[in-house]
């Protein structure tokens, strides 16, 4: 695991660390409640560090190696905490035909993080999602849950350059 | 329910949600209490009408007045003229429909005329937030009559007899499925549903929950009352969050209504059913695969048989089928399995959903009779490749299926003949390609796919989707040989019979079929170093042609300083300091840069 490990130390308020408890109570005994408690700890704390499965692991009586498997397999579950503002690129086939891949490639260079990661800031993180299944707008980017659709590559400065202000 | 005199419909689909249509039935609401409208219009929020291109789309009746790319502040307009003085909103109207002092039926738009709806009945017709208006459209009726009048087995005859096949992609009798499940021994069973709709490029299923998420839910009742179970699960991606939202509403209205619980139309029947999100894995959308995840582990494959119907989830009896496959069920159960039975092809009965994206002009849902030809799909309903581009090839089936040329454009789309050219029905997603795709490169980017959604359980896949991949990557890359291209079709006929689930067996079509209808394209980057449809960067080469008058503009736009020349004259690219970036192509007006 240590390859994976978040280099943000992690800090959790007592409000979450309850939250956490909650959860793991009212799914505690239901047949197949791993991924449901884990995608409720990630609305809680916006990611799943070590200690967060390890809570997991203890109060649904599994491994850690168990929720480990589960998070790591799964792309919904994140290791390391996302950017104050997320940019997703969708790269599904209908965008990708018409240019998603050119897209992404000016967000990275304009925010100056790779698909998949953080700046050192925490402000932006970029992702190239799957297809969010709004083909008809293609090709489409989501910036901190606001969609811009049919986008042309000229547009994307503007448009990343609002959230930088 | 009071009774008004206009019906106001807006779509509050994924696509026409994200061009903002809340605010356009915010704003009209606020319109319509301001000129004390209220007795005399109603706004609707429905599920998708399937024309995304148009959209945001909101259509008045009784007239019918089908309203495109509507924007909030149009709101107004709509209800001032339109509900107020009963005058048509003309600069709003979709152009199809325009006559001189009247407009035309939706219905006879091309879009609209050559498709027939039975899995996409309700949507955009009903709002499926509210189970009055699913009832309203016989909803629920099929559940009452097979609860009190009809058993398990004629309810799976009825289905065996239409000819129903699953709408998930591999076409399996659905009646047989049900059959199977029915027979298995055993006093817990369940029934699943796979609403983990992974394909890139395909909505479907979305937009079937979006739109008319009772249908589903009356389906699953249906299913469990015919096989025994008691215990539904909807397996439904998390980045689907209207969808859920929308299925978890229609849950909560068929409890209180009595239709999931205990007891069923008093019948002693007993049924429920739970939402299981899904966490983004493609390979999710394989039966075994998604069971192991609904029981949650990771969601790897398991080897059949064991079948599902035989032993499947908590190691029980489960009955799996699509989203899609369930939306037919009741319409079958209050139409009968002869009117099933008479749409279609001899082998292939009913409709399909196609999701049509890509380079078409319009974009959206289509469900058409199966046996349509792509043609007519792509030419009459999808009004063809945008600019005037010809078009080059259809993609069917996802990272799972395959490339249609051209040249098979009149292609029946039904299970057989689709398998025959070597692509596949797939769950449904359509992707357009022009003339302006290079198939080589679409063929590496289903592969990337594959490669980051195989699940690593077994090494065939494993292995070698990313052998494949890297052979791709050498070729579009310019460093392709010959030996690659055979290598290539090798590492295919390996994966498809030694995978050990449809993820793997299946990975090789993108890059078989190109191959079958565009070896030319492979071997144009491999020889000669092209890429002919000028889409492989590596293989790019920029020109200025004698078009050029020496504006600068593509020198001042250039991060690399690759172009030089005097003003009023000819300028040049310089290819070592090029990098590619089409900067300059899409800066100039005169069409003097040319790639290739």
């Amino acid at each position: 695991m240590p390859n994976t490990k978040t280099v943000v130390p992690f800090s959790a308020t007592p409000e979450q660390m309850k939250a956490l408890d909650a959860v793991i109570a009212s799914h505690k005994g239901q047949p197949g409640a791993t991924m449901p408690v884990l995608q409720e700890a990630q609305e809680i704390f916006g990611y799943l560090p070590e200690e967060v499965q390890l809570k997991v692991a203890e109060g649904l009586g599994l491994s850690l190696s168990e929720i480990y498997g589960v998070v790591s397999f799964y792309t919904q579950f994140s290791l390391n905490p996302k950017g104050k503002k997320q940019v997703a690129v969708c790269m599904g086939t209908a965008c990708y035909v018409k240019g998603a891949g050119d897209i992404l490639e000016r967000i990275e260079k304009l925010i100056g993080c790779k698909a998949g990661s953080v700046t050192d800031d925490g402000m932006f993180s970029i992702d190239a999602t799957r297809c969010i299944g709004a083909c008809g707008l293609a090709p489409v980017i989501l910036v901190d849950g606001d969609v811009y659709g049919n986008l042309v590559l000229d547009e994307v400065d503007g448009i990343i350059k609002k959230y930088m202000a | 329910m009071e009774l008004v005199r206009s019906h106001i419909l807006v779509c509050a689909g994924t696509g026409c949600h994200s061009s903002k249509s809340d605010d356009i039935i915010e704003n009209l609401n606020k319109w319509i209490a301001e000129e004390k409208m209220d007795k005399e219009a109603r706004v609707i929020k429905t599920g998708c009408f399937g024309i995304c291109a148009l959209g945001p789309i909101v259509v008045v009746y009784p007239e019918g007045a089908f309203y495109s790319r509507v924007k909030p502040s149009d709101a107004e307009e709509i209800v001032k003229e339109h509900i107020v003085k009963g005058r048509l909103v003309t600069r709003l109207l979709y152009d199809e429909t325009k006559k001189a002092e009247s407009i035309s039926s939706i219905n006879d738009t091309n879009f609209y005329k050559h498709q027939m709806r039975i899995a996409l009945r309700n949507c955009g017709i009903i709002n499926p937030e509210y189970i009055d208006e699913y009832i309203a459209f016989e909803g629920y009726s099929a559940l009452a009559r097979a609860l009190t009048e009809q058993t398990p087995q004629e309810i799976i005859d009825i289905l065996t007899k239409s000819g129903l096949r699953g709408r998930g992609g591999a076409g399996f009798p659905t009646g047989r499925k049900w059959q199977f499940a029915h027979d298995a021994p055993g006093d817990i069973k369940y029934v699943a549903c796979n609403a983990d709709e992974g394909d890139p490029g395909a909505f479907m299923d979305r937009s079937v929950l979006e739109g008319d998420p009772h249908s589903v839910v009356e389906a699953m009742i249906l299913a469990g009352y015919a096989i025994g179970a008691n215990q539904g699960y909807v397996y439904i991606r998390a980045e689907y969050p209207i969808a859920v939202e929308r299925l978890r509403i229609a849950i909560k209205q068929a409890k209180e209504y009595g239709f999931l619980g205990d007891n069923i139309f008093g019948t002693g029947f007993q049924f429920d059913l739970e939402i299981r999100l899904g966490a983004g894995a493609f390979v999710c959308g394989e039966e075994t695969a998604l069971i192991t995840s609904i029981e949650g582990n990771r969601g790897e494959p398991r080897p059949r048989p064991p079948f599902p119907a035989v032993k499947g989830l908590f190691g029980k009896p489960t009955l799996l089928n699509n989203v899609e496959t369930y939306a037919n069920i009741p319409w079958i159960l209050q139409n009968g399995w002869e009117a099933f039975d008479k749409i279609g092809t001899e082998k292939s009965k009913g409709t399909k959903i196609f999701a049509l994206g890509g380079k078409i002009v319009n974009t959206g849902l289509v469900e058409v009779p199966m046996g349509t030809t792509l043609r007519t799909v792509v030419e009459d309903i999808g009004g063809g490749c945008p600019g005037g581009k010809k078009f080059k090839a259809a993609q069917t089936g996802g990272p799972s299926g395959g490339c249609i040329p051209a040249s098979h454009i009149d292609t029946p789309i039904d299970y057989e003949s689709l398998a025959a050219i070597g692509s596949m029905m797939g769950s449904g997603g359509l992707i357009i390609m022009d003339e302006d795709n290079c198939m080589v490169d679409i063929a590496r980017y289903f592969l990337d796919f594959t490669v980051e959604e195989s699940c690593g359980k077994c090494t065939p896949c494993r292995i070698g989707t990313k052998r494949m991949c890297q052979l791709l990557d050498k070729i579009v890359e310019g460093h392709g040989t010959m030996e690659d291209i055979s290598l290539l079709e090798d590492l295919c006929g390996h994966l498809a019979q030694n995978s050990l689930c449809a993820l793997g067996q299946t990975a090789p079509n993108p890059v078989l079929s190109t191959l079958h209808y565009f070896r030319d394209e492979y071997e144009a980057h491999v020889r000669e170093k092209r890429c002919p449809a000028g889409i492989c960067k590596n293989l790019l080469t920029y020109s200025i042609n004698d078009k050029c008058i020496g504006c600068t503009a593509c020198v001042r736009v250039c991060p690399t300083g690759a172009i030089s020349g005097k003003v009023k004259e000819k300028h040049v690219i310089d290819p070592a300091k090029c990098i590619k970036c089409n900067a300059c192509m899409e800066k100039c007006k005169f069409s003097a840069i040319e790639k290739g």
